[in-house]
């Protein structure tokens, strides 16, 4: 009996994960930080912009930074600082959308081809190959040349290209998952494959899910970036961070800068949902939970 | 699902009195490997060729036998999570041999695992009382939270254990854990799948008799495989030998350890370390040249 109240002891001596307050990851942090700052941006956009933002002004193009255009004004006049919080939006908008599409079919079919009959996943995952194979921007275009130009249908576009990266990417998790002696305890214990692969497959290949998001949503925001670049994203007069890095370019020698502001909008809101993903992976495994 | 006992199935125990608990007749299982060459397929592996055996209820039933053996195959037969490539398995009188899973209701009612990873046999993700509830869920019983906070206290936990996850837990708390979340649904068999083999020496005896005393308390029957037969002798009252996925012997724990008649048994047991032997210097390499056949 003594033998077991030192393990009980022992027991007692482990942290408690759930009530003692961890400190928060770095990334996390920053990541998190980032996010909110871009959605704060969105949000902001609704109730005030400095100026109207798609408002053409011939009287003050090409303004400098000043108290009156904090970022400065385009080629037409329009304010700099009041494109870039409506073009937070268009951002936010395109990475939930893309992401959300591929997610929603990629994780499902993911599952599906890692717990069913050997061949129909093989067979799955061959047609998935060839979606692979097949480039998102290019689907993009075509997207956009059947439906017109839009951000929806762009982002649409994107969504369904990362599906297979998803789906690749949990049908290995589930793999793994479905060798473990606890999913086998789970058939023991009567668990059908409904609830197996949503109990426990899903719980297991969360943190994938959410790092491959997050790389998802970076590579969507880009993408629109490149899109409207192209002319087959959001159309004018949206204001969209990509289309602003385009209309700059012709400007390059005379007002870099009309490059420089939308171009570390991308790139940082691009950087901070990635360390969130990475922040959020680690945050959610509960193995790493004590050793930090 | 029909429940109802068919001829087929009631015969084996209509003659002998009470139904065997486990009965497994002539089972063989091949398995096959990828193929390594273009022109031939690749030669089948035999896991088990022809093991046949039966388990009173209320016994304690040791399988031994060294890694490879087909120890693990033959307990995923019994459990119906894999088929026999031939012969059959009848669990408390019922063919179980190619059912379907959901008429497999009744053995994953009756039969419960324990299995040897107390790391690797619990989710990660989910709370010890999800854990232990799991087969409630899936059978449909209520009053779940009491029947868990009772199965923790009979292995030895405290009830605040429910809302913590296994990492928080050391080897042999989780292996209490998997043994709860085996009790759960009332089981009459516990198959336990080298159990203690990933403790420490020091919380292996008191999850042996943990088990144990579960199994008496319980009157279940207990079919227990380890590769150490030390540990079979303390739990088991017949043991069978397997050897390359054949039984070479079986008996009474006693006279399996005591008078063995298969030279692999004296073998195995001349294996077991005893202080006796490490004094006078035997070492491992001697075992081989003195119990050869």
């Amino acid at each position: 009996m003594s033998a077991l109240d030192t393990e009980a002891a022992v027991a007692s001596a482990v942290p408690d994960g759930r009530r003692r307050r961890r400190p928060m990851a770095g990334s996390l942090l920053v990541g998190g930080l980032i996010v909110s700052v871009v959605l704060g941006m969105a949000l902001l956009s609704f109730v005030w912009t400095p100026h109207d933002p798609t408002l053409v002004n011939p009287s003050a193009r090409l303004e400098k930074p000043s108290l009156e255009y904090w970022f400065g004004t385009d080629k037409f006049g329009r304010d700099v600082f009041s494109q870039l919080l409506m073009g937070s939006r268009t951002t936010l908008f395109v990475g939930f959308v893309a992401v959300g599409v591929a997610a929603l079919v990629g994780v499902p079919l993911g599952i599906v081809a890692g717990m069913a009959p050997r061949w129909f996943g093989e067979l799955l995952m061959r047609g998935n190959d060839l979606l692979l194979a097949f480039p998102a921007l290019l689907l993009a275009i075509m997207f956009a040349a059947v439906y017109g130009a839009g951000t929806l249908v762009a982002m649409v576009a994107i969504g369904i290209a990362s599906i297979p990266n998803f789906a690749r990417l949990i049908r290995g998790g589930t793999l793994q998952v479905m060798k473990t002696e606890y999913v086998i305890a789970a058939r023991a214990a009567g668990r059908g494959p409904f609830a197996i692969g949503l109990r426990h497959v899903l719980p297991n290949v969360s943190s994938l899910v959410i790092v491959q998001a997050s790389v998802g949503f970076a590579i969507a925001v880009l993408a629109e970036a490149a899109l409207s670049f192209l002319g087959f994203g959001t159309p004018p007069p949206t204001p969209s961070w990509g289309r602003m890095l385009q209309e700059s370019q012709e400007m390059l020698s005379s007002a870099p800068r009309l490059a420089v502001f939308p171009g570390i909008a991308i790139a940082v809101a691009v950087l901070g949902f990635n360390l969130l993903g990475d922040g959020l992976r680690d945050r959610f495994d509960p193995k790493l939970e004590d050793r930090r | 699902m029909a429940e109802q006992p068919t001829s087929a199935t009631l015969a084996p125990g209509s003659k002998t009195g009470p139904v065997d608990a486990i009965s497994v007749r002539d089972v063989t299982r091949d398995y096959r490997r990828p193929r390594t060459s273009l022109l031939r397929p690749s030669p089948p592996v035999h896991a088990l060729r022809g093991v046949s055996f039966t388990i009173p209820q209320g016994q304690r039933f040791g399988i031994v036998g060294e890694s490879g053996c087909g120890k693990s195959t033959l307990l995923r037969i019994l459990a119906g999570l894999d088929r026999p490539t031939s012969g059959s398995v009848a669990i408390d009188g019922r063919d179980i041999t190619g059912l379907r899973e959901r008429q497999l209701r009744f053995v994953r009612e009756r039969l419960q695992l324990v299995f040897q990873d107390p790391m690797s046999s619990l989710d990660p993700r989910m709370r010890v009382g999800d854990i232990v509830a799991e087969p409630l869920v899936a059978q449909g019983h209520r009053n779940r939270r009491e029947r868990v906070a009772e199965l923790l206290e009979a292995v030895g936990l405290q009830a605040d254990a429910a809302d913590r996850y296994p990492h928080q837990f050391s080897g042999g708390q989780r292996q209490r854990i998997s043994i709860a979340r085996a009790l759960a649904p009332r089981p009459k068999i516990i198959v336990a799948d080298e159990p203690v083999s990933a403790l420490d020496v020091s919380v292996r005896a008191q999850v042996l008799n943990l088990i144990a005393d579960l199994v008496d308390e319980l009157s279940l029957t207990l079919v227990f495989v380890s590769h150490d037969l030390s540990v079979v002798r303390h739990v088991c009252d017949r043991v069978a030998v397997m050897h390359d996925g054949q039984i070479v012997e079986t008996g009474s724990t006693e006279q399996v350890y005591e008078e063995p008649q298969h030279s692999y048994t004296r073998r195995l047991i001349a294996a077991v370390p005893t202080l006796g032997k490490a004094l006078s210097g035997v070492s491992a390499a001697d075992l081989n040249r003195e119990y050869r056949p």
